[in-house]
């Protein structure tokens, strides 16, 4: 699948990404808010599959994970920067959203048509036919983006531990 | 092996002997803290989809902060619902006492080496404590409380020293955002920073949270500091226990990241224009700035050392016309000991308004935020676009001292020219 990449620069914060003034209600309008401040246009236009690329630092400032909610909600298929902050970076892993850490991310352009390849570690910048290294994931963190986040990894822990409870 | 003080409590809490920076581990957690935006609402969905319990109720404190005083339906709701959830799973509750980062040590919860998360992103509070607290979002919340576990990277320790004493009216809130200038928002990236050196151990406790409360703005995992007998002392005056701490410092050989020097005695009071606390220099170099709000509130400015501070400049003085102060006392016991030391008088007398002791306008949850193009002076930790309401609202940070001296003459200005009397504490 491949979406169209929005490009952010340095220092995105979470005040951005979920604003303040939307936490007390449900993720739809909170949502609807995202990253308004950066580019108005964002939450509006942004489609299923489509890609996050930034700066250094992206995610800074609160522990709250509505940051990252907001983005998957958007249908953001991932988000590809060149560092993340750390307590934001967990959080998207936890929901299930992969974060990529990419050196070169200056041949990437707002607009561009690109997929994320999760298994090779890279940004295919489809039209271009132009293919951005990324950093893999490490290995603990891969298995719980593929079984889909936190919850449904944790899940599986507990599942496989009452068996063997219950087998013994 | 050498071992840094972040090494040595991770070691620990992952029941290892050492541990290596950059090794990703798995250790037990002695104490988690929630509060009630991230906390209950949250948490509590995931568990009954995990179908199970807390891992370890007398480990679990909850602090309301975020949506008190419940001026809206919603965070009157939302309230509720912690109160409630407090009950059924019997965990220490604090309600309304002030903010989770203020209350937490402050009701003797924390200890020197313990490892502990908080569902707040300035948990590194906890470091000048000696505790390793780091801050994490919900749904890693919900999982610490199902397994009473979490991952973690082994971190590099950055050593921040500050030589010598910091002058007067300059404070614990200069240093952090002359840091926050120096290195960046992300010059913690995401490891263990360590504050040493004469002017920290100098510092009192309150003062010291502030440090480690803003290793959050350098985007640092932790913001350590090694325990003296300073902290066990207040500890045990706040109904904790210090136990045995001398294990907890960074051995002189053990392999640093980075190791920064510093002279506080050179520091002057800082600010950081809108909208970054990177924005940092020195109070003096700023541009001529008018100001509509002056806000003492937070976890980073306003215990009660800040509160202390902004007095000694509001004393006998008024705010300047058309400016309006508000102070927000980051917990109800800081409160009441300001109270009772005629510190709270001092504000009345100067026109402020008290607000409840909570997060209020820091985290703009509530009814209290900026109006739009407005200008405001903040003792807070983060002066992020929109953040305490309009996006067209300026935010500037400065220590309580500055915020004081703003409020008075109308303008950003050097607090010192206010303080000839030697008012500093
Ligand atoms: S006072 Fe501000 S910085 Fe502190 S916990 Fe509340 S919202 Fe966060």
């Amino acid at each position: 699948m491949s979406g169209r990449v929005f490009l952010f620069g340095d220092d995105i914060d979470t005040d951005q990404l979920a604003p303040g003034a939307y936490m007390k209600g449900g993720i739809e309008a909170l949502a609807a808010h995202c990253l308004e401040t950066a580019r108005p246009d964002f939450a509006a236009t942004a489609r299923s599959g489509d890609i996050v690329v930034a700066g250094r630092n992206f995610g800074m400032g609160s522990s709250r994970e509505q940051a990252a909610e907001a983005l998957k909600h958007l249908g953001v298929a991932g988000v590809v920067a060149r560092s993340f902050a750390g307590i934001f970076y967990r959080n998207a892993i936890n929901l299930g959203l992969p974060v990529l850490v990419g050196a070169d991310l200056e041949t990437v352009a707002d607009g561009d048509r690109a997929a994320l390849d999760l298994d090779k570690s890279e940004l295919r910048i489809v039209d271009r036919d132009l293919s951005v290294r990324l950093e893999p994931l490490p290995g603990n963190l891969r298995r719980m983006l593929r079984d889909g986040g936190l919850v449904p990894h944790l899940k599986k822990r507990f599942a496989a531990e009452r068996t063997r409870e219950t087998g013994r | 092996m050498a071992q840094t003080l972040a090494q040595k409590i991770i070691a620990r809490a992952a029941g290892r002997e050492t541990v290596a920076p950059g090794e990703i581990v798995t250790a037990a957690v002695d104490l988690a803290m929630i509060h009630d935006s991230g906390g209950p609402r949250r948490v509590e969905p995931i568990l009954r989809e995990l179908g199970v319990g807390l891992f370890d109720a007398d480990k679990v404190v909850l602090i309301s902060d975020h949506f008190v005083p419940g001026d809206t339906d919603e965070g009157a709701r939302i309230l509720e619902l912690t109160r409630q959830w407090a009950r059924e799973r019997k965990v220490a509750f604090h309600d309304g006492e002030g903010i989770c980062h203020v209350v937490l040590p402050e009701r003797g919860h924390l200890r020197p080496g313990m490892f502990v998360v908080g569902g707040d992103s300035h948990s590194p509070t906890g470091g000048a404590f000696g505790a390793y607290m780091f801050g994490v979002g919900a749904t890693e919340m919900a999982g610490v409380l199902a397994t009473g576990e979490i991952w973690l990277k082994v971190p590099e320790t950055i050593l921040i020293e500050w030589q010598n004493r910091l002058g007067p009216g300059v404070v614990a809130k200069d240093m952090m955002l002359a840091l926050c200038g120096r290195l960046g928002m992300d010059g913690g990236r995401y490891q263990a920073v360590e504050y040493a050196g004469e002017a920290v151990m100098a510092l009192s406790m309150q003062e010291r949270m502030t440090l480690s409360n803003m290793a959050a703005e350098l985007g640092a995992q932790a913001g350590l500091i090694a325990p003296d007998a300073k902290s066990a002392a207040w500890l045990a005056a706040h109904g904790g226990e210090a136990g045995d701490w001398r294990w907890l410092n960074t051995d002189p050989d053990a392999e640093l990241l980075e190791h920064h020097v510093f002279d506080a005695a050179a520091l002057e009071p800082q600010v950081a224009a809108p909208h970054s606390p990177a924005n940092a220099g020195p109070v003096g170099a700023a541009p001529p700035t008018r100001i509509d709000v002056a806000y003492i509130g937070a976890c980073t400015g306003a215990k009660y050392d800040d509160l202390k501070n902004a007095a000694a400049i509001l004393k006998g003085r008024r705010l300047a016309a058309g400016v309006e102060l508000m102070v927000a006392p980051s917990s109800r016991r800081d409160q009441e000991r300001a109270a009772a030391d005629g510190i709270m008088a001092v504000f009345e007398q100067a026109g402020a308004r008290i607000l409840p002791n909570a997060c209020g306008i820091c985290a703009g949850y509530g009814v209290d935020r900026l109006g739009e193009d407005v200008t405001c002076v903040s003792s807070t930790a983060r002066n992020f676009r929109g953040r305490m309401g309009a996006a067209s609202a300026k935010v500037w940070l400065g220590s309580p001292f500055t915020v004081a001296a703003a409020a008075v003459a109308g303008r950003i200005v050097d607090p010192r020219e206010f303080l000839a009397g030697g008012g500093a504490a």
